[in-house]
């Protein structure tokens, strides 16, 4: 997205294009200092100081890593199918990816958020939003598993999102690409009259972590792009950016980049729980989805759900006002104290930085500058704190180090800007390789970062590493910010496109983390406890294999009366309770993905045998030394042919 | 009553107050069986760094992680050895009235305080200590000699048998076997009975 709108900026760019060229041209220009492999050596056996969570971009997943070593743990398959695990493939996790548009077995993962508790963040879950068809998912921290997907609907590219309130009151959804709301056909052209946006708050349950979406606020058809809530005392706020305030619908690239400021919406959703508890909020037909890992029966429920409550401002007075900012801004980020709201914008020359408690006295006083469809805009003057000057070309994002600085990605100028909140001066500059676009600070968006390192989350990556072809990794690079120069201790590849990435204190994490699921936890209706209960049983044209795995054999392995047509279910668990003993199941010709089974899971694989004859299956993950013998076969006949069911159980 | 007849048989035959003393608390020492294991084995092996092993208690066995008895039973049928199944072992059915009469007897001893009660106690309780390793020996050895002859993994001339103190490589797995606080506080129990009986041995003959 924003690497295809602002690479056609940078041509714009021409002597910063040409400054890049030189730096593309030179990688060795800015080499790490000599202690950096001291600093990001993690020895062998060794754990890593942070998790860093990455979000796959276009390959709709989150990666895990370790920082300082920037090591890959992990891939947690959220919005896309993952054929290595069979997530989205097997028929318990297939409904995790059901939308009204049916199965949507990819998405565009944007900003993964950690769950936080008064400000901090507290490890239990984390939130990570679905942009092309619009999606909130909630990660469990104890599995590192999908735990929860919930479809927004009224919205079109659900770019600010999941930005969530100090104790995780709410995550919050919007609409970056306005819509007719409701859908309807009309006229693209009808932009301004027809289309409008949307700000969503989803209610996080306090214990379960379950999603509804509490209310949606209709507002001017804009597009909404980032967003941050308010802490300490701007909680109880929630910041959103808005470019295109121009309203165009067609080459926004330059339609869109007319205006000297567009706008950052303020919106009090305290008062707007208020206002739903006067029964403000309409009901509104939507269609969506809903669905939940059970993770007791080990199975996606998915619900439709078909209503929404609707807030408009015109019936809400001082619900949003809106706080006029330089040139289509991207990331608004509030510092830890909750005082100071950053905007990056994008085509600015400064950052502006904001006031919130002179965003109240602004309010209290009416210090406005006219309205857009009613909504008060305050004066820019008003509510402005500061700009930094000199602050890099195409400033994007700020997180901060809770020591008083602040750094922000800038895409264009290729470098983070680190600067005096406060003062607002520039006291340091490094070059990021290449185009950044985020960055992560642990904690750095939270009350109390936690500081230590910045991430750079880049947008190329050129010669940076072994080329691979024109497909080439995604490039982060970590710096060491404990001292007063930011210094650059490390590159490592990531993957899919990492837009926003969330870090964590390793400990926070490390001690709740699940080894195993528990056999006599596992409530899934499909479960086979021992082998005793292996089975296999015939309903019509399906064949039901209630299988079980242990080291080293599949219970049956001899099965026997399937013929051409069924449709034959593998229901595998796998019996193991030891750490890290996975087993895997796949059958010849399967037309999914094999199954990986945790110990104490059970998952289930659709398989349509076409041919008669005998077809072998084997466990993928190698499990012990005879693991090779891990193996089976099915034998099919025709449609037609009389072969009892029969199958085999070793005493 | 000190100077009566009685009393002079009574010198010799009765033990020191502050031995007396010393035998009951070993006596009830014993009491800390039915809260602390008796024994434990240990298996290690580098892919077990969280540690694998079970304790043996009066009246169960348990893993030193939730599911390590299951863990050890999965990797001992490679080489053919039986499941440790708790509830087939009839010693943890009956080890705690052993044990219950042994604490019985020996506050049976205190109230009769009479030396060669004391002694017949000490007697008695060797036996019992005797009987119960030889019987973990067998039931060491059975589990380490009687292998499926289906097994995977056969290596002729080679036991399995766990040690029954200290440690032993068994494959990829080194096995070590210690008596646990349980085994402790019986081995503490007994030389405190001992060293009251030797020293009020000497009392006789002062």
């Amino acid at each position: 997205m924003k690497k295809v709108d602002l690479k056609k900026i940078l041509a714009a760019f021409g002597v910063v294009a040409f400054l890049s060229v030189l730096w593309i041209g030179c990688p060795g220009s800015d080499l790490t200092q000599g202690d950096a492999a001291e600093k990001t050596y993690v020895a062998p056996g060794k754990y890593d100081e942070f998790y860093l969570f990455t979000s796959g971009g276009f390959s709709g997943q989150v990666g895990v890593y370790g920082i300082p070593s920037g090591r890959h743990f992990k891939t947690i398959s959220v919005f896309a199918q993952n054929p290595e695990t069979g997530y989205g493939y097997s028929e318990e996790t297939k409904g995790m990816l059901e939308t009204s548009f049916g199965f949507v077995p990819w998405d565009d993962a944007h900003h993964p958020k950690l769950s936080q508790t008064d400000g901090i963040p507290d490890g239990r879950w984390l939130f990570i939003n679905g942009n092309n068809t619009p999606r909130i998912a909630r990660l469990d921290l104890k599995t590192f598993e999908t735990a929860e997907i919930i479809e927004i609907p009224n919205a079109g590219g659900n770019h600010a999102s999941p930005f969530l309130t100090e104790n995780t009151e709410y995550v919050v959804a919007s609409t970056r690409f306005s819509l007719p709301i409701p859908q309807k056909d009309v006229a693209i052209s009808t932009y301004k009259e027809n289309f409008k946006g949307s700000i969503s708050f989803v209610k996080v349950d306090p214990e379960s972590g379950e999603m509804n979406i509490a209310f949606q606020i209709l507002v001017p058809g804009f597009d909404y792009d980032l967003a941050h809530a308010g802490k300490g005392p701007s909680h109880g706020w929630a910041f959103f950016t808005c470019y295109n305030t121009e309203q165009a619908n067609t080459m926004l690239e330059v339609n869109a980049s007319q205006k000297d400021k567009d706008l950052i919406a303020a919106v009090n959703w305290k008062m707007a729980e208020k206002y739903i508890a006067e029964g403000k909020g309409k009901a509104m037909e939507a269609n969506y989805y809903h669905n939940v890992y059970d993770e007791s029966e080990q199975t996606a429920k998915s619900k439709k759900l078909n209503s929404v409550k609707v807030l408009d401002p015109k019936d809400c007075p001082g619900l949003i006002y809106y706080i006029p900012t330089p040139k289509s801004p991207h990331g608004v980020d509030v510092d830890p104290s909750g005082e100071y709201i950053v905007a990056g914008g994008k085509l600015a020359a400064v950052i502006p930085v904001h006031s919130f408690s002179k965003m109240i006295k602004a309010i209290d006083s009416k210090n406005f500058d006219g309205d857009a469809a009613g909504i008060p805009i305050l004066k820019y003057d008003a509510v402005l704190a500061g700009e930094v000057q000199n602050a890099g070309l195409g400033p994007l994002h700020t997180e901060f180090d809770g020591e008083g600085y602040a750094y922000t990605s800038a895409f264009v100028s290729s470098e983070i800007v680190k600067w005096k909140i406060g003062t607002w001066e520039v006291v340091d500059r490094i070059p990021t390789y290449y185009s950044i676009g985020h960055l992560n600070i642990p904690g750095g968006d939270s009350r109390k970062p936690w500081g230590k390192y910045v991430i750079a989350l880049n947008k190329i990556t050129k010669d940076r590493y072994l080329p691979t072809g024109p497909e080439l990794t995604q490039s982060a690079q970590l710096f060491d910010i404990s001292g007063e120069k930011m210094q650059l201790i490390l590159d490592f590849p990531t993957v899919g496109e990492p837009h926003y990435a969330q870090s964590i204190p390793a400990d926070i994490l490390m001690k709740n983390s699940a080894k195993i699921y528990r056999l006599d936890d596992n409530k899934s209706p499909y479960a086979t406890k021992s082998e005793k209960q292996a089975r296999v049983e015939r309903k019509g044209s399906e064949v039901h294999v209630y299988m079980t795995t242990i080291r080293t054999h599949f219970a049956p392995d001899n099965i026997e009366g399937v013929k051409v047509g069924d449709k034959v279910y593998f229901h595998v668990t796998n019996l193991e309770q030891d750490w890290d003993i996975p087993h895997g199941f796949a059958v010849k010709g399967l037309n999914s993905s094999e199954l990986l089974i945790m110990p104490g899971q059970t998952k289930t694989v659709v398989w349509t045998p076409k041919f008669e004859g005998v077809f072998p299956f084997y466990c993928t993950d190698f499990c012990s030394a005879l693991h090779q013998e891990m193996q089976g076969y099915i034998r099919v006949s025709a449609a037609n042919s009389s072969t009892p069911i029969s199958y085999n159980i070793q005493k | 009553m000190a100077e009566t007849r009685k009393g002079v048989s009574a010198k010799f035959i009765k033990m020191e107050k502050r031995y007396r003393t010393i035998f009951l608390t070993a006596v009830l020492l014993l009491t800390g069986l039915y809260f602390f294991p008796l024994w434990s084995i240990e298996l290690g092996a580098p892919q077990f760094p969280e540690g694998l092993g079970f304790r043996i208690w009066l009246d169960k066995i348990t893993g030193f992680n939730e599911n390590d008895l299951n863990s050890i039973n999965g990797l001992n049928h490679y080489i053919g050895m039986q499941a440790i199944q708790p509830d087939s072992i009839p010693e943890l059915k009956y080890m705690p009235y052993i044990v219950g009469a042994m604490i019985f007897l020996g506050l049976i001893s205190f109230l009769i305080n009479k030396k060669p009660v004391y002694l017949s106690w000490l007697i008695l309780m060797t036996i019992v200590l005797i009987a119960g390793l030889v019987d973990f020996y067998i039931w060491e050895y059975n589990y380490g000699h009687n292998l499926n002859p289906m097994a995977a993994i056969k290596i002729p001339g080679t036991s399995f048998q766990p040690p029954l103190i200290g440690s032993k490589q068994i494959l990829n797995m080194r096995a070590v076997s210690l008596p646990d606080i349980g085994g402790i506080l019986v081995f503490v129990s007994t030389i405190m009975i001992i060293y009251t009986l030797i020293k009020s041995r000497k009392q006789k003959n002062a």
